[in-house]
């Protein structure tokens, strides 16, 4: 196959096995694109795309916008500090008004879960899900999936552990989605506060012992806690997180066997991830960033190859 | 299906000893010159034409693959998109002779596309077509081989096929044969 089954990139848990494998065998073509002297091709020359961002993000946006502008698209930036969504426009409005200025294809950041599904019943673009509050951000699950497959040749029967904080966390809910689909077993581990209760029935194993989870592992993906989206505590300190779910070099070094350390960033250094593994050979957390965009130019391109 | 025969093994071995002398004569010792072979199907080709040429003239000429499909002018025209493939040049082509090589010149899109793929590799000094067949009067632009095997009158309503050993057949044979109406 060579067309994704799908218009929009919503999430991991609706698209097939299949759209999976064929965005990660485009995004290693891209890869190789992104490596050239000249960095650029032409695909999408005749495309326009708003990247549409109503929570913060550097990573993601600088990412998408990179992918966009390799691919030749025109590009156009919106995020809702200081647009007219301050005034009280609804959000099929400001799409609405943005895509009769010839827009083909829309990506999105929002803080309320399944706003991307709305907007993509209620627009005519391809939306691309940039994160949705908690619950799904699809590149990012598509990027680490990458990421493991370029480390370790193919994702199957790995062991992923997604450490940390899982409850909030969209990145977690696209990663399991993801690694299931591509035929890797994950773990999940953090604080039982920071477990949400229907975890299990997703097909996960659950750890609440972080080294038990190190020692299991082929892979683990180390989450931040988000503070930004903790109304109350849930756990003593972040002192006393570091203590128990820090993974530090010490930690590691305990292990009688190597694993890899992932990341999705920003990292809060001390916290879950010491300096001594961020930076060390363990880490492929840069790597993760520069695949990246290539995973992101690989949807984009899909995406937009449908014939209109 | 009907399937005439265009070239046979021996033929296909011939023509490939004559590509291999007319590049020595035009390239002398190979210093500044690299082969690009064409995805999918001139990859073959490409690899097939070195090592005639280092059993030949004891030189091995760099070469590698160039995958055009993101520079493709049919991108969101066809039903279904194309899928990529790897391109594989650890050299850059600035200042080279480069030899890009495939295996049949149609409506010369491919060639156009693939041009444009290689300067992100660099400005060439000079640029050559090699292909084995060239379906004459087919053109969608100005593009010409500069070597070729065979050159034949065909049909829109045709395919060239090239088959190889190497892909499972069972002899080396280029073939033209009509498109499957069903």
């Amino acid at each position: 196959m060579s067309q994704l089954s799908t218009k929009h990139l919503l999430g991991i848990k609706n698209i097939t096995e299949n759209d999976v494998q064929l965005i990660l065998e485009t995004a290693a073509n891209f890869k190789e694109v992104i490596n050239r002297p000249i960095k650029k091709v032409p695909s999408l020359r005749d495309i326009t795309i708003a990247n549409i961002f109503f929570e913060n993000s550097t990573r993601t946006r600088l990412s998408f916008e990179l992918a966009e502008k390799r691919l030749s698209a025109d590009v156009v930036n919106f995020s809702s500090s200081n647009s007219s969504v301050k005034k009280g426009e609804t959000l099929v409005d400001t799409v609405n008004n943005i895509l009769s200025m010839k827009v083909d294809m829309v990506v999105m950041r929002h803080s309320s879960p399944g706003a991307p599904h709305f907007l993509s019943r209620n627009v005519k673009a391809n939306i691309v899900n940039a994160g949705d509050g908690t619950h799904e951000h699809p590149t990012q699950a598509l990027l680490d999936a990458f990421s493991i497959k370029e480390k370790f040749g193919d994702v199957a029967g790995k062991k992923v552990a997604i450490i940390g904080d899982i409850l909030h966390s969209r990145v977690a809910l696209s990663n399991i989605f993801c690694l299931q689909k591509l035929g890797a077993e994950v773990m999940v581990c953090g604080p039982i506060t920071l477990l949400p209760k229907y975890i299990q029935s997703l097909g996960v194993k659950v750890e609440l012992d972080v080294k038990k989870a190190l020692q299991w592992c082929d892979v683990a993906n180390v989450l931040r806690i988000q503070l930004e989206r903790q109304q109350i505590k849930y756990f003593p300190s972040l002192r006393e997180y570091s203590l128990y779910y820090g993974i530090n070099k010490k930690l590691l070094d305990q292990l009688d066997k190597e694993i890899v350390i992932m990341h999705p960033g920003p990292i809060n250094r001390g916290v879950e991830l010491s300096s001594d593994v961020a930076d060390s050979e363990h880490a492929i957390i840069l790597e993760q960033v520069q695949n990246g965009v290539a995973v992101r130019m690989a949807v984009l391109y899909l995406l937009a190859g449908a014939k209109n | 299906m009907q399937k005439r025969l265009v070239l046979d093994e021996g033929q296909i071995a011939i023509t490939l000893r004559r590509f291999c002398h007319q590049l020595i004569e035009n390239h002398d010792d190979f210093e500044n010159t690299v082969l690009l072979g064409l995805q999918p199907r001139g990859t073959l080709l490409v690899d097939k034409i070195v090592a005639l040429l280092q059993e030949i003239s004891g030189v091995k000429v760099p070469s590698g693959y160039l995958d055009a499909t993101f520079h493709r002018d049919d991108f969101r025209r066809r039903d279904l998109p194309l899928k990529a493939n790897e391109t594989k040049i650890d050299f850059l082509v600035e200042g080279k002779k480069v030899i890009l090589v495939d295996d049949v010149l149609y409506k010369g899109r491919s060639v156009r596309a693939a041009m444009d793929a290689m300067i992100a590799f660099g400005r060439p000094q000079k640029v050559e077509l090699m292909v084995l067949v060239d379906r004459k009067l087919t053109r969608d632009y100005p593009i010409m081989p500069d070597y070729f095997g065979v050159r034949i009158n065909t049909l829109t309503s045709q395919y060239v096929i090239v088959e190889w050993k190497e892909q499972g057949h069972e002899k080396d044979a280029i073939w033209i044969t009509e498109k499957d109406k069903s």
